[in-house]
């Protein structure tokens, strides 16, 4: 196989699968006769999609500024909790147990206490989103810092670097592939914040959409507002693997990169 | 191939360039004085002891010792990255108290950072030493070719665009020397900067360091397990015991330089190489049957 056509094959596959899965799908709810309450076939979720396509958009978008406010936010504090763990044995050896305890605990369990602090709504589904997606940008940041050779440390240290100086010339730079991997599962996981809030205490969003759908037996709707959440979450997560591999080509050994190029 | 363009380092408010460095007789550059070191306090594990030396400026010494002897432990010490337990140490006339600022120190792993092309890697000592961290800006011009220079000195002139992981372990460390040298430190520190390489290149950069040292005379301590390196480079070898370190015997070098490989196949180059290591074949013995009879 020449290298050109297997590019173009890897390309083609995600499409493939996708919609092979979907003929799958449509073939199994038609031959067995599934009844659409249980299990939509896809064209009876397209058609729920187009039917109720304004109302569904406005709460995607909803859901959808809900998910990037919380991002934006848990990608300020996990950067800057990263950095700080990173960067000093002491604080890591403290607060790491805190951390891994809170992350622990379910999401799902401290959107009451939220809606107690922001009341029901927007809100609420922010910092959700938030809680859900800072700990892997924070660990990812650290795990970056932590991974500084000692020798090169050494060299620097030798030259008089203040920690600060070690933290900007090289910490942080080797932390960048780190972070921005984690930007990947952080954004997704913002989004499953989002929607979880929306279905326990919001009157808008796509979580709200379903619940709605949900307590009217409209299957095909649910089923609609899952694939609209699934397609957001694909489209955020590749417009931050470009940016990654924009960002970070040095780490991914030129494939794409030219040699020589920057300088 | 050496063609140094005047740099203007008398320009540089950097310190002396070693010329006539030390005669003998001169204080010693760099001076080891009953330095001791334990990891883990007094009562730990004791890297080094009771060790003493007295370095010239612009001597280059090499410490040879079998491994594990507290080798490195040596050259975080001198630069002031450990603290010794006992003894003290100084430096240019001042006791060593906390980090050196402006050694140049190179490792077996060059260390090179995967997102700087070559000539910005070389040039970071400069972003981080005072007083080029100030003037970089301002006097760019002046040290770009600075670093080309150095670059063209080892041989890596067409590649200063090249990120490091698009060299060999060779070139890349030729470009970590250039980085360790770019600052004009007095004091060179080398821990077995050529140990991950294979012969041919190994040899080829005994050169390469041999004649930038010639043209630059900065002190030089090169910490080695090779006995073939330390005599090709240097004009002193210390050589250590096994664990806990300490000096056990000193050898000048006087071979003329430069120094070439045909060089290292003369008598006398063969027959130091031979002393020095049925030296550190018999303390390896002495330390094994020492840990026999601890054992028994």
């Amino acid at each position: 196989m020449s290298p050109n056509s297997r590019r173009n094959m890897e390309r083609l596959a995600p499409w493939v699968v996708t919609i092979g899965l979907l003929l799958i799908w449509q073939a199994v709810v038609m031959v067995f006769q599934i009844e659409p309450f249980v299990m939509p076939a896809p064209t009876a979720i397209f058609e729920a999609f187009l039917q109720y396509r304004d109302s569904i958009l406005i709460h995607a978008w909803h859901t959808m500024v809900s998910t990037l406010l919380g991002f934006v936010l848990g990608i300020v504090v996990g950067l800057l909790l990263g950095i700080f763990i990173g960067s000093s044995r002491l604080v890591y050896a403290g607060l790491y147990p805190v951390l891994i305890g809170f992350n622990s605990v379910p999401k799902v369990a401290m959107v009451p206490v939220l809606v107690l602090w922001l009341g029901i709504g927007q809100p609420t589904a922010v910092a959700t989103a938030f809680l859900l997606c800072f700990f892997p940008i924070a660990v990812n940041v650290a795990t970056g810092l932590a991974t500084v050779e000692p020798e090169l440390e050494d060299v620097l240290r030798s030259l008089g670097a203040s920690r600060t100086d070690i933290l900007l010339k090289v910490g942080l730079p080797r932390a960048m592939p780190y972070f921005f991997a984690s930007l990947k599962v952080a954004i997704t996981l913002a989004f499953v914040g989002a929607v979880i809030s929306e279905t326990l205490a919001s009157n808008d969003g796509i979580g709200y959409l379903m619940i709605q759908a949900s307590s009217q037996f409209r299957v095909p709707l649910m089923f609609a507002g899952l694939a609209v959440i699934a397609a957001m979450g694909v489209v955020t997560y590749l417009f931050f693997a470009v940016i990654e591999r924009r960002m970070t080509g040095w780490a991914v050994r030129g494939q794409n990169l030219a040699p020589g190029g920057g300088g | 191939m050496l063609a140094f363009s005047p740099t203007p380092a008398s320009a540089l408010p950097s310190a002396p360039q070693g010329d006539a460095g030390g005669g003998p007789g001169a204080a010693p550059f760099v001076k080891l004085d009953g330095v001791s070191l334990s990891y883990g306090g007094p009562e730990g594990l004791k890297a080094l002891s009771n060790t003493h030396m007295a370095i010239e400026k612009g001597r280059f010494v090499a410490v040879v010792g079998p491994s594990g002897c507290g080798k490195s432990s040596l050259m975080k010490l001198v630069t002031g990255l450990l603290p010794p337990t006992e003894g003290s140490i100084s430096v240019g006339g001042a006791k060593v108290a906390g980090p050196l600022k402006i050694v140049g120190m190179a490792f077996q792993n060059p260390t090179l950072l995967p997102w700087r092309p070559l000539l910005s890697n070389v040039m970071l000592p400069l972003e981080i030493v005072q007083p080029h961290r100030t003037r970089l800006r301002a006097h760019k011009a002046e040290y770009l070719r600075k670093a080309r220079d150095l670059l063209e000195t080892v041989g890596l002139g067409e590649f200063e665009d090249k990120f490091p992981w698009m060299l060999s372990g060779g070139m890349q460390q030729r470009a970590n020397l250039c980085r360790s040298l770019i600052h004009d430190p007095d004091l060179l520190m080398l821990d077995e900067p050529f140990g991950a390489l294979d012969a041919f290149t190994r040899e080829e950069l005994w050169g390469v360091l041999q004649e930038v040292w010639m043209e630059r005379r900065f002190t030089c301590i090169l910490v080695t397990h090779d006995l073939r390196e330390a005599a090709f480079l240097a004009d002193t070898i210390y050589v250590m015991s096994a664990r806990p370190g300490t000096i056990i015997a000193k050898h000048e070098v006087d071979l003329p330089r430069p120094r070439t490989v045909d060089s290292t196949f003369e008598p006398r180059f063969v027959d130091l190489v031979h002393t020095i290591r049925s030296q550190i074949a018999q303390v390896r013995n002495e330390a094994k049957q020492a840990a026999k009879a601890k054992a028994s």
